[in-house]
């Protein structure tokens, strides 16, 4: 007699399933790539043909409808530069101290992480306000009046104020991505350096930091490429409108590719006649942030390679 | 030769409220191998760190009673603890090398103390390898990742290691538990032939290795020491019928 089975299994139930899910995650995939690539087309088909040389190396003219954008590339790339020297060294010494000195259980710790958390997740507007009425109104008007007389020199929008308003805005990503890299050497490696007679900084200068460096510069260049393209901060700390040279002091304002952007698509004379400009100047600040990403995956594969 | 290289008075340690190891007192002589046996858990290993005060590094913990190295009670106030993990090197249970060349591991002590002349730091690595007996298996690569090696030779140049830096105790953490039995004779050679400079106290498992490579043997017990004596005696012959039995393979 046939072996009959006990109760039956329903098979088609789990395959459909499968298959549901499979599919679903499929089409989640397509959908992303989809509107990134969406993205790109657009930006390229509507911005490749007045990306020239001339473009990249010229001042606006005409009203801002012609020429091209050199002052806000400098300015971008000025901006960025000082928000780096600002951001990074601050953000790695607190990484240090709060994976190497700090214990688990400090209040003090504790709180720090908490703030860079809740910093985090501040809207990067009010980090523009916070630049306007701190950098500005506060430590710019002071200094002026204790130093230029009242003469307004410093409690004005400049690069410098939007840059330290943009560094803010990085520096709980720097923060928390060099924690992170510097958690990955582990405790033996540590454990190593200390038994050996090494103090702790020698062991953090010669051990921790060459081990994660890596971690510490992929994080640190994704964070710098966030802020490059960020407006929010910048509108009322320093960014301007157009200005005829490029900035030759710290306390001069100057132009940069996201809010050029932004005015060219909503404040500029002629909005259709500058959308040839709009899309080359989208399509430039796209390639700045992709190659600053790019770098950031060529050296987590170079340093890698060699690390083996 | 002096008798006493470590005495230890009444030492406890304590993670947060629990203890770990309660009141135990024992000398360790100078230039001879000693081991400390016992199951998993009972504390060996942690007392091995609180001898080069690897605990410090440890958050909540704390220790009472005395450890006297040379007659310096090590957990005095004034003690620099960079200069007491000079004089008391430690060999891990997993090798771990730095990611760096061979050459760099080994001169990573004595440049850390400040030498930065290159003749001596060939000299002393050298002689370092030479007496890890690891020198002829990696004289013709000394710049290669350590990384690179296999994990008996990883183990050697960690021993090489510290070596370098010159120490008069070597803390050895179940240094050959995570290597092949090939591996493991030739550092157990190897500490045979290191305790005719250096006092070496070993953590192992392998109660044949305990047997094989030391002179005194300690029996820990939760948290306890239960007897210390000569080698041969607590393996032929020991006082504590819970010695007996962890020996013989009836626990632990």
């Amino acid at each position: 007699m046939p072996m009959q089975p006990k109760r039956k299994i329903p098979i088609p139930g789990r395959v459909f399933k499968d298959v549901m899910v499979k599919s679903l995650t499929g089409l989640t995939v397509v959908l992303i790539t989809g509107i990134i690539v969406a993205i790109l087309i657009i930006t390229v088909a509507g911005g490749w043909k007045n990306l020239t040389w001339e473009f990249l190396t010229q001042f606006p003219k005409d009203g801002m409808t012609r020429g091209g954008i050199f002052p806000a590339l400098v300015g971008t790339a000025l901006m960025t530069l000082i928000m780096t020297i600002a951001a990074v060294p601050f953000g790695v010494i607190t990484a240090i101290y709060l994976s190497e000195y700090a214990s688990e259980q400090s209040v003090f710790a504790k709180t720090i992480r908490f703030a860079v958390k809740t910093l985090a997740v501040v809207p990067s507007i009010i980090f523009g306000l916070f630049g306007l009425g701190f950098f500005i109104k506060f430590i710019g008007f002071n200094i002026d009046n204790a130093f230029n007389g009242g003469e307004l020199r410093w409690g004005q929008p400049n690069i410098l104020w939007a840059s330290l308003t943009m560094a803010l805005l990085t520096l709980p990503v720097v923060i928390v991505s060099v924690e992170e890299a510097i958690k990955t050497i582990p405790r033996d490696m540590r454990e190593a350096s200390l038994a050996l007679g090494a103090t702790q900084w020698q062991t953090i200068k010669n051990v921790v930091l060459p081990g994660s460096l890596t971690g510490i510069l992929t994080g640190t260049i994704l964070a710098i490429s966030r802020g490059a393209g960020e407006v929010a901060p910048i509108l009322f700390t320093g960014a301007a409108y157009y200005v005829a040279e490029l900035p030759t002091s710290l306390n001069q304002q100057f132009m940069s590719l996201g809010y050029h952007i932004y005015i060219m698509s909503t404040q500029s004379t002629n909005v259709d006649e500058t959308l040839p400009i709009q899309y080359a100047t989208t399509l430039v600040l796209l390639l700045l942030t992709f190659s600053l990403s790019l770098i950031a995956v060529i050296l987590r594969y170079r340093i890698r390679k060699k690390a083996i | 030769m002096k008798e006493s290289k470590v005495d230890v008075r009444n030492l406890s340690f304590y993670y947060g409220t629990n203890i770990a190891l309660k009141d135990i007192s024992m000398i360790i002589p100078e230039n001879k191998v000693t081991a400390f046996i016992g199951p998993s858990g009972c504390g060996k290993s942690t007392f091995l760190r609180t001898l080069n005060r690897m605990n410090d590094l440890i958050d909540n913990t704390r220790v009472e009673g005395d450890v006297l190295i040379d007659d310096v009670n090590i957990y005095e106030k004034n003690i620099d603890v960079v200069n007491l993990r000079k004089k008391v090197g430690m060999i891990f249970q997993k090798s771990n090398p730095f990611a760096k060349s061979i050459y760099d591991n080994i001169a990573y002590g004595p440049r850390i103390n400040g030498m930065k002349d290159k003749e001596e730091l060939d000299e002393i690595v050298e002689v370092s390898l030479k007496q890890a007996a690891i020198w002829d298996e990696v004289k013709d690569r000394l710049h290669m990742s350590a990384l690179s090696l296999s994990g008996g030779q990883q183990q050697r140049i960690c021993i090489a290691r510290t070596l370098a830096v010159n120490p008069e105790i070597i803390l050895m953490d179940e240094p050959a538990s995570a290597l092949d039995p090939i591996s493991t004779s030739k550092i157990e050679e190897l500490i045979h032939e290191l305790k005719k400079v250096y006092t070496i106290i070993i953590v192992t498992h392998n109660m044949q290795q305990a047997a094989r490579t030391s002179d005194f043997t300690a029996f820990f017990y939760l948290g306890e020491l239960v007897e210390m004596d000569k080698t041969k005696t607590i393996f032929t012959n020991p006082g504590k019928k819970q010695t007996e039995d962890y020996i013989s393979g009836r626990f632990g």
